[in-house]
């Protein structure tokens, strides 16, 4: 067990390489109750939300599921979320549990938010699997009120590990009775150690390492879910700028070469040349690649796929390759 | 957790099993299940000294890179190639093929210092 976002959360349980394979090749069950729930409803929610957030709400319809960012003035990425529209005025997001309090204050400011993280349990049925044990009728991004195993619950089709699969919300009565269900059908349970390596791989940003309140999303290169058509919203003109000149460091994955190597770790330098030119932001050894796999600020001449660096550990260089993202994909 | 009664155990989890002279040293069955699937091991140099208390490999899980501490004083005089090669021997055999490498005793005095099978059970509470 380990403190993550102010829970005790389990690692592992068989094995973090055992839970990893589940879920890409089976189905894995894991308990993310420590994310938060907010509900925001109102006449003027979609209007205020859309100036708050990244991306386009209009574009989501009910029962969609939008990720989006929630950015400051100066276009530092305060949190990743999923939005879910789950009535015409009524919306659901999901946000990283270390940031339940600022979010919360940030979005107070401009709306009414009623945080129901603390009555609200979540479980992650993640792998090819996962419908064989829960067959929602759901589109990817889609969620509906469902009934499951005779207990009513959010469900979602989405999830942070690369695998189809869905994301369900329950009351906190239910979610051990549920988590049992799942597992009697099948359903590896699965630790913090899997989520993280699976999510790695299929380079889903983590909050406080990858983005943060110092990084924009420009610079992490999730601008597809920057709507800069939608009209204003928080942090828009530095990202414009950001868009339209360029940024001199970008977040870029990148894949160890040397056949034997340690696995790069959060704040590794990356070298050029002889130079520093970033830092590993998250980095493992990866189950499915057989090989190091990391994510990295690198400056923006260096960043190009296929381009050559050198990861500094405990003073010997490796030498990695910077590769397209994801490192994963489903079905590859 | 399986604490073999033939070894002496430090408290950060390694253990070291005497032949003569020479100290064999790994780290426990408790130490590699808490570490997780262990990828890459960097052993000490041959010939290099090493001293007790103080870290001289590493051994890296998919999660995490961990100190391995000498649990006694001396010289470096075997080490694990296997290791490099299949790094989860540690995981599948640490008191057997998991070993890591040997130390020529400078201090056998040093040994004494060290907790017995029943000490080190209690000190993780198996």
């Amino acid at each position: 067990m380990i403190p993550f976002g102010g829970w005790d959360m389990p690692v592992q349980y068989a094995g973090i390489l055992t839970e990893h394979l589940a879920v890409r090749q089976r189905v894995g069950l894991f308990d993310i109750s420590h994310m938060g729930e907010f509900i925001v409803v109102g006449p003027t929610a979609e209007t205020t939300l859309n100036r708050l957030f990244t991306n386009d709400i209009r574009k989501v319809a009910v029962g969609q599921a939008q990720y989006t960012l929630l950015c400051n003035a100066a276009g530092g990425i305060l949190d990743d979320l999923i939005l879910y529209r789950i009535q015409p005025t009524v919306f659901l997001l999901i946000v990283n549990a270390g940031n339940i309090a600022t979010d919360f204050a940030w979005l107070s400011q401009h709306l009414v938010v009623t945080d129901q993280s603390n009555q609200t349990a979540a479980l992650a049925l993640q792998g090819p699997q996962a419908r064989q044990i829960l067959d929602s009728g759901l589109a990817p991004f889609h969620v509906a009120r469902q009934a499951v195993f005779g207990k009513t619950c959010w469900v979602a089709r989405t999830g942070y590990t690369g695998e189809d699969g869905y994301e369900i919300l329950c009351d906190n009565t239910d979610a051990v009775f549920l988590w049992n269900e799942f597992l009697k059908r099948g359903a590896t349970p699965c630790g913090l150690g899997a989520r993280d390596t699976l999510r790695l791989e299929a380079c889903l940003p983590l909050h406080g390492h990858d983005i943060a309140v110092d990084t924009t999303p420009i610079e992490a290169g999730l601008s597809r879910f920057v709507a800069f058509d939608k009209g204003d919203f928080s942090g828009r003109d530095v990202l414009l700028q950001q868009r339209d000149r360029g940024v001199a460091r970008k977040l870029a994955a990148f894949r160890m070469t040397a056949a034997k190597c340690p696995p790069p770790r959060q704040h590794y330098p990356i070298l050029d040349g002889g130079q520093k030119i970033g830092e590993v932001t998250s980095g493992t050894q990866s189950p499915t690649l057989a090989c190091g796999i990391g994510l990295g600020y690198i400056a923006a001449g260096s960043a190009e796929v296929g381009t050559t660096i050198a990861v500094e550990v405990r003073g010997k260089l490796f030498p990695a390759t910077i590769a397209k993202k994801p490192l994963y994909k489903r079905g590859s | 957790m399986s604490v073999p009664n033939n070894l002496k155990y430090a408290k950060s989890h390694e253990w070291v099993r005497v032949e003569g002279e020479t100290a064999v040293i790994g780290i426990s069955d408790h130490a590699q299940h808490e570490l997780t699937d262990i990828v890459y091991v960097e052993l000490p140099p041959m010939g290099d000294r090493v001293e007790a208390g103080k870290e001289c490999a590493v051994v890296e899980s998919v999660k995490a890179a961990s100190d391995i501490y000498a649990p006694v004083t001396g010289d470096i005089v075997a080490v694990n190639e296997e290791l490099t090669r299949t790094p989860e021997l540690v995981n599948q055999d640490p008191y057997g093929k998991g070993w890591m490498f040997k130390v020529k005793l400078s201090d056998p005095a040093e040994l004494g210092e060290l907790l017995s099978p029943t000490d080190y059970a209690a000190h993780i509470g198996a």
